[in-house]
């Protein structure tokens, strides 16, 4: 058995490496030689080569994402900005500053008195695809370590979901994996799930989009960032052993290094144990609050290959790490395995010399293994050393920060203007009572539409007491203060339609969904974090696609005041060659002061008149009703007004905070017959709307024109709302009143066209999934 | 609602995986009484007047639910006192444990439909004799939150009819059985009453911005009153 040392790579300069094998290119491959001066040994050619893979380095994305990083400046770190209805004699900091943006784990928002808030939204796409259990838990997991990298204690999840047809068999043997998997994990790991998708699309049969997103609290002075600081400082890995598991490509090394006793095939997919990620965060959290961790990072993806290159180019200093001592699973694994090993619940952290046994005694309490692997030293190298001599002696920034960057190519598709040409003006629609009842009722029961509660009921949403509001409802809503009720409100986003048809005003379009989401239940929207779900990066349609997404979402994210604060690219989300649809999921984050205040979407209290704000436009294009009645998608999507979305936005939350309605709901896929659907059905509650003189009932009915939301308004408030509305400039119409029916059963009717029980409203919206499912 | 005496303290037991301990301890404070952390590698109950043992998924349950937390060293006294009636409350995972310690008949598993449930429960209250249930009106109905993956109540036939017929079924399911519990069985007690075990969370109904009722909260204030009763006594 040979061990490539550094030694024997000096002596070796003409060894063969299977670099293309890695997935790097000759070029590449060249330059690790350039930096090191010599040949890369095994263990160095296997961080790069995945510290330097799409995933990790964003080399394609990286020149378009900077975009983001230009809103931070014109509108992020350091602008104080107004938190809505903040009561004007709060003595606290104003909400909204950034303490920390793109380039750390998550983005940390200042949600005021004294709190911060984290979040980050990230892919599990292909793992998920694989084993659909696993892969989705473990997805879970990694975002919640993400968030407690940052210092924050996890408080809440939710997971953006799409998969190909719900009739396609394969979703049968996806999407319950999925789904199983999040809730094995989430529920066992004690964090409520308070919302997220649930959408179906035939791109998405092959590639299934898993995206989980974590939200985490802390004080101001909590804040970690992931340094190696102060000389003598030691490192400590601490959690689950180290095993064979997610290794994937580098067994490639270990065949060349051990030919005969070497592991056996492994499996790509990690295994979660939710159990101790528990325990980890506990135990972490307890070392924060003790106040002895200098520096912490989280194992990923890339494991210890990651971990110790981002921690040590962060510091001040270098880093020194001795493989031997890191506890494994598997005694046969090779140092180019140990480091590139993807096993779950693992963190490493930075301490005191003077702080390491009080450390090690916190994990002792909470039956975590903990181990001191490395010492930060000033030689401004990483090295790494194995059975007494050096695999690894690197300049850790080229590992983690340096690796190449990508000019690809993109121009606007060729079909593009074709596509936008085939609007869906000729569809059919439907003129008689007859159709529109009909047509309202497919829509309910389509699969997008359609209740996600056999979903949504496999998550915990209950647990740790603070969730306010959870799916359905239009945003999750966590209270992260009791005393003062201040809590923060997580809304998710993305039509991919939308932004097939136009990338710039698709993705504008998804974080203006997510925006008014957060609105509606009376939160301030304050910061964005995305996940970027793409085809391949090497297709100039695709690429063209991701640059006109980035675009349009940075121009929006600083029209809006939300910067974003770090989030995912997930590129290679296709099937042969044939990509998804473009899928920008936007995550917005807001703050509310008062969570007893919070607005639900439901209509509760008959007699309370309901009132649709915005401006309605003939806008069908890829809308809901054109996919699920003809199968069409052409011509534009609905028109951006961002500066509707605002002026929206702030009545909602502020018609809110002084208890001027009862509901608010957006309007979005399926338009208002959707929303009123959703409003009705959630307490029970019927409705009886009355179409304006002149208006076209189909265009009224099911139009996806936005800045729009449906309010419920009771009679005392009438007034004061109709007059706000008009001072704002805000269009409102008074369409109708919540009505439980009296006597008879409640329905939704839309007077002289037609009416609905809510009985048969509810079998249509909720069978659908089940009636797949349970079969 | 009713506050009990400030001073009764309710310990609420942590084991590697509770994850509703918190909660737990703010429905007891939320009722009036203090709550007491206990751990579960200490075998002393510090003289509380009640214990909690909260839901969550204690060493993972990657063995039958339960099975490892019932060997904590905070059992040892937990179980010695339960037996001479101290009131002692299992929710979800501390229901579990209390079947598996035998201080209450019967068992948990697998929800029939095979996945897990998180939903507004409504549920019977017929037993309102128990430390944890007097502040309930006789078959009072309450809807509180339900959320488990092994939830499923059973018993050989005997047992059921014995717990039937000595009044000891405290909760019953009404309209859908969530879980394929015999007999619609969420909660039972001990025949002292002192030791009750349910699979809804009461916890997570105390407060009508968190829960969708404050109809768990009764199941704390009884037992403050149950507490200090048992002081006089």
């Amino acid at each position: 058995m040979t061990i490539d040392t550094v030694k024997h790579a000096e002596a070796t300069p003409d060894h063969e490496q299977p670099w293309a094998e890695l997935g790097l290119k000759e070029d590449e491959y060249q330059r690790i030689r350039d930096i090191l001066g010599r040949r890369p040994t095994s263990s160095e050619l296997a961080m790069y080569s995945v510290m330097w893979s799409e995933h990790c380095s964003y080399k394609s994305s990286k020149v378009h994402l900077r975009r983001f990083g230009e809103v931070q400046e014109s509108a992020g770190i350091g602008a104080e900005r107004r938190a809505g209805a903040r009561p004007d004699n709060s003595q606290e900091t104003a909400a909204g500053k950034l303490l920390a943006g793109i380039g750390e784990n998550a983005g940390v928002v200042d949600v005021g008195h004294g709190y911060a808030v984290t979040f980050k939204v990230e892919s599990h796409n292909h793992p998920s695809y694989v084993e659909p259990y696993q892969g989705a838990a473990t997805g879970v997991g990694g975002i919640v370590r993400d968030i407690l990298a940052m210092g924050a204690r996890p408080i809440a999840v939710m997971d953006p979901l799409r998969f190909g047809p719900l009739e396609a068999a394969d979703t049968a043997r996806v999407l319950p994996g999925v789904v199983a998997g999040i809730g094995g994990y989430g529920n066992c790991l004690g964090l409520p799930n308070i919302g997220g998708e649930v959408v179906f699309d035939a791109s998405y049969a092959g590639n299934p989009l898993v995206n989980a997103l974590c939200v985490g609290v802390m004080k101001h002075e909590d804040l970690h960032l992931a340094h190696a600081s102060g000389i003598g400082n030691l490192v400590l890995l601490y959690g689950a052993k180290t095993g064979g598991d997610g290794i994937g490509g580098v067994s490639v090394l270990a065949s060349e290094t051990f030919d005969e006793e070497g592991p056996m095939k492994r499996p790509s997919v990690q295994v979660g144990d939710p159990f101790m990620e528990k325990l980890l965060i506990e135990c972490t959290l307890e070392m924060f609050a003790d106040g002895l961790v200098v520096g912490i990072q989280d194992l990923g993806g890339a494991g210890l290959s990651c971990a110790t290159s981002e921690l040590a180019s962060a510091g001040e200093g270098g880093m020194h790490v001795v493989l031997d001592d890191v506890p494994l699973r598997d005694s046969t694994l090779s140092p180019e395995e140990i480091l590139m090993s993807e096993s779950q619940e693992r963190m490493m952290a930075v301490v005191t010399p003077d702080d390491i046994d009080r450390v090690l005694e916190i994990c002792r309490k909470w039956d975590v293994d903990a181990t001191v692997v490395g010492e930060v030293n000033d030689s401004g190298r990483l090295t790494i050393e194995w059975r007494g001599e050096q695999v690894v002696d690197v300049p850790p920034r080229t590992v983690a920060h340096e690796g190449p960057v990508y000019e690809r190519p993109y121009a606007r598709p060729s079909w593009q203007d074709a596509l936008q040409a085939a609007g869906p003006q000729e569809l059919p629609r439907p003129s008689t009572g007859d159709e529109f009842r009909t047509t309202l009722l497919l829509l309910a029961g389509s699969p997008n539409l359609a209740s996600k509660a056999w979903v949504t009921d496999q998550y915990d949403r209950y647990v740790l007491g603070n969730t306010v509001l959870a799916q359905p409802e239009d945003s999750g809503v966590v209270r992260i203060d009791e005393a003062s009720g201040l809590g923060v409100a997580m809304a998710t986003d993305a039509n991919g339609r939308y932004t097939k048809l136009d990338p710039y005003a698709g993705a504008q379009l998804a974080l203006a969904e997510a925006y008014r989401n957060v609105a509606m239940v009376g939160a301030q929207p304050l910061a964005v974090s995305d996940c970027l779900n793409f085809g391949s990066p090497e297709d100039p349609d695709v690429m063209w696609q991701f640059a006109e997404a980035v675009r349009g979402l940075a121009d929006a994210c600083r029209a809006l005041e939300t910067p974003v604060t770090g989030g995912n690219v997930s590129f290679y989300n296709q099937t042969g060659d044939k990509a998804i649809l473009p899928t920008p999921v936007v995550g917005v984050l807001g703050v509310i002061e008062d969570v007893s205040r919070r607005t639900p979407s439901g209509f509760r209290t008959p007699g309370q008149a309901i009132y649709l704000l915005g401006e309605t436009r003939d806008e069908f294009g890829g809308s809901e009703w054109a996919h699920v009645v003809h199968g069409h998608l052409g011509g534009r999507p609905p028109a951006v007004d961002l500066d509707a979305e605002k002026v929206l936005a702030d009545l909602v939350v502020q018609a809110s905070h002084e208890g001027m309605i009862g509901a608010a709901h957006d309007l979005s896929d399926g338009g208002l017959a959707q929303a009123l659907v959703e409003s009705c059905l959630r307490y029970g509650a019927g409705a009886r709307i009355r179409i304006p003189e002149g208006v076209d009932p189909f265009v009224f009915l099911f139009s996806e024109s936005q800045a729009r939301a449906i309010v419920a308004v009771p009679e005392s408030e009438e007034e004061r709302f109709a007059d706000i509305c008009a001072a704002r400039g805000l269009p409102y119409q008074r369409i109708g009143v919540v009505d439980d029916g009296g006597d008879g059963a409640p329905t939704l009717d839309v007077e002289g066209i037609f009416s609905v029980p809510l009985d048969e409203l509810r079998e249509a919206h909720e069978r659908t999934l089940p009636a797949r499912f349970e079969a | 609602m009713s506050k009990g005496p400030p001073d009764v303290r309710i310990g609420v037991v942590t084991f590697p995986g509770s994850l509703d301990d918190r909660d737990a301890a703010r429905a007891v404070r939320i009722a009036g009484g203090e709550p007491v952390a206990l751990w579960h590698g200490d075998s002393d109950l510090y003289q509380v007047d009640a214990v909690v043992l909260p839901g969550g998924f204690s060493y993972g349950d990657y063995l039958r639910c339960g099975a490892i937390a019932r060997f904590a060293p905070v059992m040892e006294p937990l179980i010695d006192a339960a037996r001479g009636g101290l009131p002692v409350l299992g929710i979800c995972n501390g229901f579990q444990i209390l079947c598996e310690s035998h201080l209450l008949p019967g068992a948990l598993i697998r929800n029939d439909h095979r996945k897990f449930v998180c939903r507004d429960q409504q549920l019977r209250v017929e037993n309102t004799t128990t430390a944890w249930t007097s502040g309930y009106q006789a078959d009072q109905e309450i809807v509180i939150p339900l959320k488990n993956g092994e939830g499923g109540y059973v018993a050989d036939e005997r047992t059921l009819d014995e717990l039937e017929g000595d009044g000891r079924v405290v909760f019953r399911y009404l309209e859908d059985n969530p879980n394929g519990s015999y007999r619609d069985i969420a909660g039972i007690t001990n025949a002292r009453g002192n030791v009750v075990g349910l699979m809804p969370h009461p916890e997570h109904a105390v407060d009508t911005v968190t829960g969708p009722t404050t109809d768990g909260l009764a199941v704390f204030s009884s037992c403050l009153n149950a507490a200090v009763e048992g002081v006089r006594a």
